[in-house]
C-alpha cells in the first residue's frame, strides 16, 4: 500500500502581510458581493450542486450503492509500519454505513455534487482521534469547498490541534460541517465557531433547514425518521443530528454550485439569511 | 473478619451490588418512560470487543446477565463508533442486522434506540431501547431523554467497573491481594503495629519524593 503524499498540517505557512499599503488594494478586490436581498432563489434556486466537490469524512461510501452513484474517490486513514497515520487509496467500502447513509443524503439533496470518501472510522472504538485528525488535514489540504463531519471526538488532548484544523480550514475557504452531538457532552469539532455545526428538526422538507440564535448548534437540518442510505445496497429508517449533518452540507453545495467564490463566513451568512426562520427569506 | 476485609467487603463487594441496582433501576426506568418491551445496558469489553450485556429490564430480563457477542458491526457497533445515539425504526429492512444474534437472545425487536455510554473520554458502552408501541410517532425530544438517561447508566457502569477493578486488586493474584491476606491473619496488637509500619514506610517515601 502506498501512501499518498502528505503534507505536514504541522507545516507554517507563508504569512499574509499584517497591513495592506494603498498601491496593494487593487490586487485583493474580492470578487462576490452578495445581493442586496439575498433570497433561496437568488442561493440556490435551480441548483444541482453540479462540479462542487464534497469530502465526506466518516466510515467510508459503499461502493455502487443506489442511493449514492458515483463516488469519484475513496481514500482510508491507516496507521503505517511506523504506527503513523497515513492515507491510501481505499476499496474497501463503508465498515459500518455510516459514511454511506451520510453520502446518500448529499446525493439526494445535491444529487451533480461529486463525493470523496475518506475513511477514518471503523478501525476501533478506541485511538481514532490521530486517524481523524490526519483524514481533516488530508481534506483542507485538497481543497474540498465543503467537508461533511458527522463525528465528533470527545477527547481534550485533541481538541487544540483539531481547533487549528478548523481554522486553518476556514481561511483556506474549505467549509467544515458538522454534527453537534445528540448527548449532554463537551465533543469536538462543532463547537467551534469556524465550522458549521448542524442539529435535528423534526419537520419531512429536506430543504428546511433553520438558523439557532443560540449557538453552540447554530443551525438545524432534517434529521428526524429519514430513510438514509444503507449497507447491502438498501435503506433503513433512522434519526440522529449525524443525518442533519449532510442536509445543511448538501444545501451548502447547492450554493457554492452558484456562488463558487464564497468564502465560508459569506457562506454562513446566506444560510443565516435564507434560513427557512430568517424573516423575509423567500 | 478484619478491618481490611470489613473495608473491602463494604466498599467495593457491597459496591457492586449497589451499582448493579443503579444500573437495573435505569433501565427499568426507561423501559416505563418510553413505554418500551425491554430495556438493556450493554459493557463494551475493549480487549475482546465484545458487548456484554450488564442490566436488562423487561424482555430477556434474567437470563441475558453476562451474555456476549461481537461489538464490530450492526446498531451497537455504529453508535459506538460513532459515539452519536442512532434511533431505527424498522430494523427488518436492516440487511446488516443481527438476526440471528437477536435470536439468540430469545427476543427479536422491530425498533430500537440506541446510545452510547460515554464517561468523560471514554465510551464504556451502550444503552439500548426496543420496541417503543409500534403507534408513538418518535420526537427529537425523546432522543434527548435517552441521553440524559444514558448519562445516568454510564455514571452507574463507570462506578461498577471501578468496583470490579478495586476488587480484582485486593483479591487473589491482584496487586494489593498480600496487603489484603497479611492484614487478614494479623492478630490484634500486631494489626496496630503493622499499619503504624505502613504509615511510617508512607512517610518514608513521601520524604524520598520531596
Amino acid at each position: 500500500m502506498n501512501a499518498i503524499e502528505l503534507h505536514e498540517y504541522e507545516e507554517e505557512e507563508e504569512l499574509p502581510a499584517w497591513s495592506l499599503p494603498a498601491e496593494a488594494v487593487d490586487r485583493i478586490r474580492v470578487p462576490v458581493t452578495l445581493p442586496d436581498q439575498v433570497t433561496r432563489e437568488w442561493a440556490l434556486g435551480g441548483s444541482t450542486g453540479a462540479g462542487v466537490r464534497v469530502c465526506v469524512l466518516d466510515s467510508g461510501i459503499e461502493r455502487d450503492h443506489p442511493l449514492v452513484g458515483r463516488v469519484d474517490r475513496s481514500v482510508a486513514v491507516v496507521r503505517g509500519e511506523d504506527g503513523e497515520p497515513q492515507v491510501i487509496e481505499d476499496d474497501e467500502g463503508d465498515l459500518c454505513g455510516h459514511g454511506t447513509a451520510c453520502a446518500g443524503i448529499i446525493r439526494a439533496v445535491a444529487p451533480d455534487v461529486e463525493l470523496t470518501s475518506v475513511r477514518v472510522l471503523g478501525a476501533g472504538y478506541t485511538g481514532g482521534g490521530e486517524i481523524m485528525l490526519r483524514g481533516l488535514a488530508w481534506a483542507i489540504e485538497e481543497g474540498f469547498p465543503i467537508v461533511n463531519m458527522s463525528l465528533s471526538t470527545t477527547r481534550t488532548k485533541y481538541v487544540e490541534r483539531l481547533h487549528e484544523l478548523a481554522d486553518r480550514a476556514y481561511f483556506r475557504r474549505v467549509l467544515l460541517v458538522a454534527s453537534a452531538h445528540n448527548m449532554p457532552v463537551e465533543s469536538f469539532p462543532w463547537r467551534f465557531a469556524s465550522v458549521i455545526s448542524v442539529g435535528s428538526h423534526e419537520e419531512p422538507d429536506p430543504l428546511t433547514f433553520y438558523y439557532n440564535p443560540s449557538p453552540p448548534v447554530e443551525f438545524f437540518g432534517r434529521g428526524l425518521d429519514l430513510d438514509v442510505a444503507w449497507l447491502g445496497g438498501g435503506t433503513l429508517r433512522c434519526t440522529g443530528n449525524s443525518f442533519a449533518t449532510p442536509h445543511i452540507a448538501a444545501i451548502c453545495a447547492l450554493v457554492m454550485a452558484k456562488h463558487p467564490d464564497l468564502t465560508p463566513f459569506q457562506l454562513k451568512s446566506v444560510l443565516y439569511q435564507t434560513a427557512s426562520n430568517a424573516e423575509g427569506a423567500a | 473478619m478484619s478491618d481490611l476485609e470489613a473495608a473491602v467487603a463494604a466498599g467495593v463487594i457491597g459496591a457492586d451490588e449497589a451499582h448493579r441496582s443503579l444500573l437495573q433501576a435505569t433501565v427499568e426506568v426507561a423501559r416505563a418512560i418510553f413505554r418500551a418491551k425491554a430495556s438493556s445496558v450493554f459493557l463494551l469489553d475493549e480487549e475482546a470487543e465484545e458487548l456484554v450485556f450488564e442490566a436488562v429490564a423487561g424482555e430477556g430480563e434474567g437470563d441475558l446477565i453476562g451474555m456476549r457477542f461481537p461489538a464490530g458491526n450492526g446498531i451497537a457497533g455504529w453508535v459506538l463508533t460513532t459515539r452519536q445515539p442512532l434511533v431505527v425504526d424498522d430494523l427488518s429492512a436492516d440487511t446488516r442486522w443481527s438476526r440471528t444474534q437477536a435470536q439468540s437472545t430469545g427476543y427479536v425487536p422491530t425498533n430500537m434506540m440506541s446510545v452510547p455510554l460515554l464517561v468523560e473520554e471514554r465510551a464504556l458502552g451502550v444503552l439500548q431501547v426496543l420496541d417503543r408501541p409500534a403507534e408513538s410517532k418518535l420526537k427529537l425530544a425523546e432522543v434527548d431523554l435517552l441521553g440524559l438517561f444514558a448519562n445516568q447508566a454510564a455514571i452507574a457502569l463507570d462506578l461498577l467497573q471501578r468496583a470490579r477493578r478495586a476488587r480484582q486488586a485486593l483479591e487473589g493474584e491482584g496487586r494489593l491481594a498480600p496487603l489484603a491476606r497479611v492484614a487478614a491473619r494479623l492478630e490484634e496488637g500486631e494489626r496496630d503495629a503493622a499499619f503504624e509500619l505502613l504509615r511510617a514506610l508512607e512517610r518514608v517515601l513521601a520524604e524520598s519524593a520531596d
